[in-house]
């Protein structure tokens, strides 16, 4: 972005392996030692169940978009729930239009850890013609330097990953 | 329930990063504040005490589960009753109420509720990681993953909804910053202008990296007690603490992933959501306006859960009208935006107004160059502690944190606390605490009150 300084990155974890520190020899001194600080590292490989919500991401790998609707109120929610928010029943699946609007929006410059690769990106709550939920995406085809309060309401379609990751990022939408 | 008093606090040190000490360790440096405000030895506040409750947000943080007993052992309060409580950015706030709550019950005479976190342990960037694990895993977090990214949709929604500037949000940066410049505890004391806020660099459009609270190490602790508590505490200081009473506690929730979150319409509103100052010809034409605009609630704009917290902590406070009746808020300001979005939530102003409100110097104290110029005078500072924008955000802590600024305004010892006068609202006799987490997951606001004199 011009105009604006750079935000600095962390400095990396990486150093020098060390198996001893000095030690004084005046026990009064132990008080004035400096913290010892050490890398701690920590990986987990979960075993993450989309449980109720996996006809989702099974609608993902197949290009197809899958919302609920309520089967006593008729609440309709873009991002899927099994049970109503609104009144408490039960939902049933229902498939969305791959067409939506820019609800609202944001371009992510920084991010988790995780994402930092990705930055910067174009994230939005997008809606949908008949459901009363937004949902969660990110627009591509926008450009990240030139952000415009006109986006919202901008008419976007649904693109889908080739080869799905069973993530919602499987979608992502662009301008039509 | 009976009458709870807030007799004490203590704030450690806020700071990016405490490796001098570890978590317990900054926990007992509030608990030792706290005692010493009081004139007391911790032996004599072991006694004392007949629990305590324990908040902090994340295990990852520290990678340790279980650190809330690491705090009780090392303050020296076990085998007293404790637990420990979590709701995301609010745990500090939900602390407070559970304290209050162990003693309004009669579970408890005198209670301290403490809290803590420790951010420093990972980077920023992963830091940033584990927040955002406070978002649904299987459909946010892998999409955005990124707090501010979230803010930032909400608040690109609001500028849409209500012609809300970015100027207007730098202005509370440029408010809560100056503040802090005589708030010793705060993380981050600097004189901003508007320019130098919307310069630094953009996090995630439109907020910049000083439109956004930053992460730290910290702790605060609370004193909570019932008449015959308080009698206990004073017998054994040997003096008449102030009455500072809880006026009334407020919670609400709203869905985590705010993409489920309803778009009510004009009459679901006024039957559910109004405040009874929104009830009247005048506010009714305003908001039947708004909705022949398109606006609906609450959207991604406005917070629901704090307008239900804020709006059952009033009734029981018996307030009707927060901005004439309280002198002073100290909101969760992690963004400026949201600071912006809960003036509207706690009804200090109507939805729409906010950002109006956030320039006009009703919000700003009295008697601090801000290099602005207001139209009104100061009525209710928000934030005159500096917020969390400024204080720094160690998440357990925060709404503690909260808790000890609102109780020393109150006290009016202010002066004393900071070495400076300037942040002491003059006669304060009523102010609200607000705690916030997720996307306006779980909202606290507590209102408290000095019942004596209090003459300053």
């Amino acid at each position: 972005m011009s105009g604006h300084d750079k935000v600095p990155v962390d400095e990396t974890l990486e150093g020098a392996v060390v198996f001893n520190v000095p030690f004084p020899s005046d026990l009064k001194g132990l008080d004035q030692m400096a913290p010892i600080i050490i890398k701690h590292p920590y990986y987990v490989d979960y075993i993450h169940s989309y449980g109720q919500d996996s006809p989702f991401f099974a609608g993902l790998a197949n290009k197809r978009l899958m919302g609920t609707k309520c089967t006593a109120c008729g609440h309709a929610f873009a991002t899927p729930r099994k049970a109503c928010m609104e009144c408490g029943a039960e939902c049933a699946w229902v498939e969305l239009p791959q067409q939506a609007r820019v609800h609202a929006f944001t371009v992510c410059h920084f991010g988790s850890e995780e994402f930092l690769p990705d930055c910067p990106f174009v994230l939005a709550q997008v809606e949908f013609e008949g459901f009363d939920t937004l949902f969660l995406t990110r627009i591509q085809g926008l450009d990240p330097t030139a952000p415009s309060l006109d986006w919202i309401g901008m008419k976007v379609g649904a693109r889908f990953r080739r080869l799905s990751r069973l993530k919602p990022t499987d979608v992502w939408f662009e301008p039509l | 329930m009976r009458p709870v008093y807030v007799l004490s606090g203590g704030v450690s040190k806020f700071a990016k990063a405490r490796p001098d000490k570890t978590f317990q360790a900054i926990v007992k440096e509030a608990f030792d504040a706290s005692i010493a405000d009081l004139g007391l030895e911790p032996r004599q506040a072991i006694e004392l005490l007949d629990g305590s409750v324990a908040s902090y947000f994340s295990d990852h943080f520290q990678r340790q589960l279980m650190s809330g007993i690491m705090a009780q052992d090392y303050l020296g309060l076990v085998p007293k009753p404790s637990h420990r409580v979590e709701g995301g950015g609010a745990t500090g706030g939900l602390c407070f109420q559970e304290g209050w709550k162990s003693v309004a019950s009669g579970d408890m005479d005198v209670c301290i509720a403490y809290g803590f976190e420790t951010m420093s342990h990972v980077q920023t960037w992963k830091g940033n990681e584990f927040i955002a694990l406070a978002s649904d895993v299987s459909f946010d977090y892998p999409v955005g993953g990124f707090y501010s990214g979230y803010y930032a949709m909400m608040v690109t929604r609001h500028m849409k909804e209500f012609g809300t500037t970015v100027e207007q949000m730098a202005t509370v940066s440029v408010k809560n910053h100056r503040n802090a410049l005589y708030n010793p505890y705060a993380q981050k004391r600097m004189a901003l202008t508007v320019e130098d806020v919307r310069k630094s660099p953009m996090v995630a459009w439109p907020l910049t990296r000083l439109d956004i609270c930053t992460m730290s190490d910290g702790a605060a602790a609370v004193w909570l007690a019932s008449e015959e508590g308080l009698a206990r505490v004073e017998k054994a200081t040997g003096k008449r603490l102030p009455r500072v009473k809880v006026a009334g506690i407020g919670r609400g929730t709203d869905a985590m992933r705010m993409a489920d979150r309803p778009h009510v319409d004009y009459e679901t509103f006024y039957r559910k959501y109004a405040l009874p100052i929104e009830d009247t010809d005048e506010g009714r034409a305003y908001y039947r306006d708004l909705w022949n605009k398109g606006f609906r609630y609450p959207g991604v704009h406005s917070f629901r859960a704090g307008r239900t917290a804020s709006a059952q902590a009033c009734k029981r406070a018996g307030i009707a009208d927060p901005m004439a009746e309280l002198d002073f808020v100290e909101l969760h300001d992690a963004y400026t935006s949201s600071e912006i979005q809960t003036y509207e939530d706690m009804g200090l102003c109507r939805y729409g107004e906010g950002g109006p409100l956030a320039i006009d110097g009703r919000t700003f104290l009295p008697g601090i160059d801000y290099g602005l110029t207001l139209s009104k005078p100061s009525t209710t500072p928000v934030n005159p502690s500096g917020g969390l924008i400024a204080c720094g955000h160690p998440v357990g802590a925060t709404g503690l944190m909260q808790a000890v600024f609102a109780l020393w305004q109150l006290q009016h010892t202010i002066p004393q606390h900071f070495g400076d006068t300037r942040l002491q609202v003059p006669n304060a006799r009523r102010g609200a605490i607000h705690s916030h987490a997720g996307t306006g997951t779980y909202v606290s606001v507590s209102i408290l009150e000095r019942e004596d004199g209090g003459a300053a």
